[in-house]
């Protein structure tokens, strides 16, 4: 499995910032970190990736089917099958517990049955978090730590292809940065995904595969914000 | 589509506190305004009904209202009185049965009615425990008076004076209850049956006291000329009639000339009906004749006038809180305008967002719609009852 972008451009309509990135190329079980400073572009090239944003011109081939081409409906259950994504803000949602919100994904599938051998998964990676006492707190109980690891089950749960993750450790004191870092790390290696992490810390990178400067990947019509 | 309605059942459980000030209020303004209308159509109702039932009262001159009132409801506080031979004439007309009515007189603030048993016939009152009214000082109560005074079979009853510094008016009188009546769902249920002559007594004008013709009471006597006697004031007047004291209680005067509050003329058809309302407005001035349901038709209009600027208010406020719980709704979306933005981001198709968002308010607009449809139901059931026992007693 590969996933490949070629003369990617994107350009936000309502603000100045433009992205063209000629040409990607990331192998199944590579984990890659992104670096780059703030509004740069890497989050806009996570969501072209993910299928939340859809660029104005070029491919984003996943195993040869290009994603840009297909209707929104379906790059959302491309999103839901084939994506674990952990975003910066987290995006869990408040009403909900622990286990619900790491469920939310798999609840909002048509393919996926929330039973009872999903809900072990989920305990599972909890634990592994970390977390396995918080199972049924409801979210607005947790530190900003524990639910960036919250969110972090939630995007290993229904088994993704690739897993991309948006400072994923922003908020965790050091040990848990590494370990949550470490679990992430081993879960798509094993698993032979591929892991597409932005980040800021630096003291990070050695535990990367690859690390990727979003300059070196940029032509220079990109226009940062 | 069962997990969004788990998703949704979070939702309000969590937010249950907002929802459920949201839901009382739709409850509240959906079912006031048709409580409102059922209330009052069902008071019409009733008050119809027991007026079409007493299609003619004869009373003193006065306010025609006040006295339909006073003789249908036994609500009204000094009513004018005419003379006991006015009872008389009317049997006499051939036109109809004469049933009188004194209600001048109340115990603990129910009013004791003198009547005879022609009015238990006529309002076809059931006795459910004891019997009816038979002698001097017997009392049947009403229902509701009985549970409220928590009175049964051969308890007493003592009438209220008209006023403590009357020191020469009525006294109170002892009664025997002899008779609980069944629940009418009317005024009677309120009212304390007596007869005519029980309520003379309690004005006055009829007493009881020991015998004076004899050896024990000639100290109490100060002048005796053939059957008058003067005694002084320690001769003992019986404030209760028993057994025992029954046969010393009279009347003075011409009985004739005893007041009543109304008649109740229960004509025999209606040509009688027709011709004893002839007779009595000839006699206008004298005495009066009403016709109930005229009268209490055009309470109703009053009333139903009211209760038009009454709805119209409410459907005000109705509207107002409609406005309002539409501006909680759409503040509600505005907020979960990031809840939209996760799952949009998450893969959620546009429907699933949607239904997410509409079973809030659906919920709410269901739930009340049930709440208030049962309030309805309970109102048109028990509102009436509950609305005279709680505000009207």
């Amino acid at each position: 499995m590969a996933l490949e972008l070629r003369d990617i451009q994107f350009k936000y309509p309502d603000r100045g910032f433009s992205l063209c990135v000629p040409q990607l190329t990331l192998q199944a079980g590579e984990n890659i970190a992104l670096v780059g400073p703030s509004g740069s572009g890497k989050t806009t090239l996570l969501n072209l990736i993910a299928g939340i944003l859809n660029p104005h011109q070029g491919s984003i081939l996943l195993d040869g089917e290009d994603l840009t081409l297909l209707s929104e409906q379906a790059r959302r259950q491309h999103r839901i099958h084939r994506f674990g994504m952990i975003f910066q803000s987290f995006e869990l949602l408040d009403y909900l517990t622990v286990r619900d919100n790491i469920l939310l994904q798999a609840r909002l599938c048509k393919n996926v049955k929330v039973d009872n051998n999903l809900e072990v998964r989920a305990k599972h990676i909890i634990s592994e978090l970390g977390l396995a006492d918080k199972w049924q707190r409801n979210i607005n109980a947790l530190s900003q730590g524990e639910r960036q690891r919250v969110a972090a089950c939630r995007a290993l749960l229904l088994d993704p292809k690739i897993v991309l993750a948006d400072e994923p450790t922003g908020n965790l004191d050091p040990k848990n940065k590494q370990t949550v870092l470490n679990k992430l790390v081993a879960e798509c290696k094993q698993q032979q995904r591929i892991l597409l992490t932005v980040t800021h810390d630096h003291s990070l990178l050695p535990t990367f595969d690859r690390v990727i400067d979003i300059a070196s990947l940029l032509t220079p019509e990109s226009n940062s914000a | 589509m069962s997990d969004i309605f788990y998703l949704s059942l979070q939702y309000i459980r969590y937010h249950k506190k907002k929802l459920m000030v949201l839901t009382f209020a739709i409850t509240l303004v959906s079912w006031l305004p048709l409580a409102m209308q059922s209330i009052v159509e069902q008071t019409a109702e009733q008050l119809s009904a027991r007026a079409n039932s007493t299609p003619l009262v004869i009373g003193a001159p006065g306010s025609p209202l006040e006295l339909s009132l006073g003789s249908l409801y036994f609500r009204t506080k000094t009513p004018n009185s005419l003379p006991y031979a006015e009872l008389a004439k009317v049997a006499a007309s051939g036109y109809a049965q004469a049933i009188p009515l004194y209600y001048r007189f109340n115990a603990q603030g129910n009013p004791i009615v003198g009547t005879n048993i022609d009015y238990l016939v006529h309002r076809q009152l059931q006795i459910a425990k004891g019997r009816h009214v038979a002698v001097l000082g017997d009392a049947v109560l009403g229902a509701d008076v009985a549970k409220k005074m928590a009175l049964g079979v051969g308890d007493y009853v003592i009438s209220s004076p008209e006023s403590v510094f009357d020191i020469a008016g009525v006294y109170p009188l002892k009664m025997k209850v002899v008779g609980i009546l069944q629940p009418a769902f009317s005024p009677d249920d309120q009212a304390i049956f007596v007869d005519i002559k029980t309520t003379w007594v309690i004005q006055g004008l009829g007493h009881g006291h020991q015998e004076l013709n004899n050896k024990a009471s000639m100290a109490q006597i100060l002048k005796k000329d053939g059957d008058n006697i003067v005694a002084n004031a320690s001769v003992n007047q019986y404030n209760q009639i028993t057994a025992e004291n029954a046969d010393s209680f009279h009347f003075h005067g011409d009985n004739n000339q005893r007041p009543i509050s109304a008649i109740i003329p229960v004509p025999f058809d209606k040509k009688s009906q027709a011709l004893l309302l002839g007779k009595y407005l000839e006699e206008q001035g004298r005495v009066q004749i009403v016709r109930s349901p005229k009268v209490v038709n055009e309470l109703l209009d009053t009333v139903f006038t009211v209760r038009d600027y009454i709805v119209v208010g409410i459907a005000m406020v109705g509207i107002a809180t409609a406005i309002v719980a539409a501006l909680v709704f759409f503040l509600s979306l505005r907020l979960r305008k990031g809840e939209r933005f996760t799952l949009a981001r998450i893969g959620a198709s546009k429907i699933q967002i949607f239904l997410l968002m509409a079973i809030e308010v659906i919920s709410v607009l269901f739930v009340s719609a049930f709440f208030s449809s049962l309030l309805i139901l309970a109102t048109e059931s028990y509102g009436i009852q509950l609305l005279q026992k709680f505000l009207l007693t």
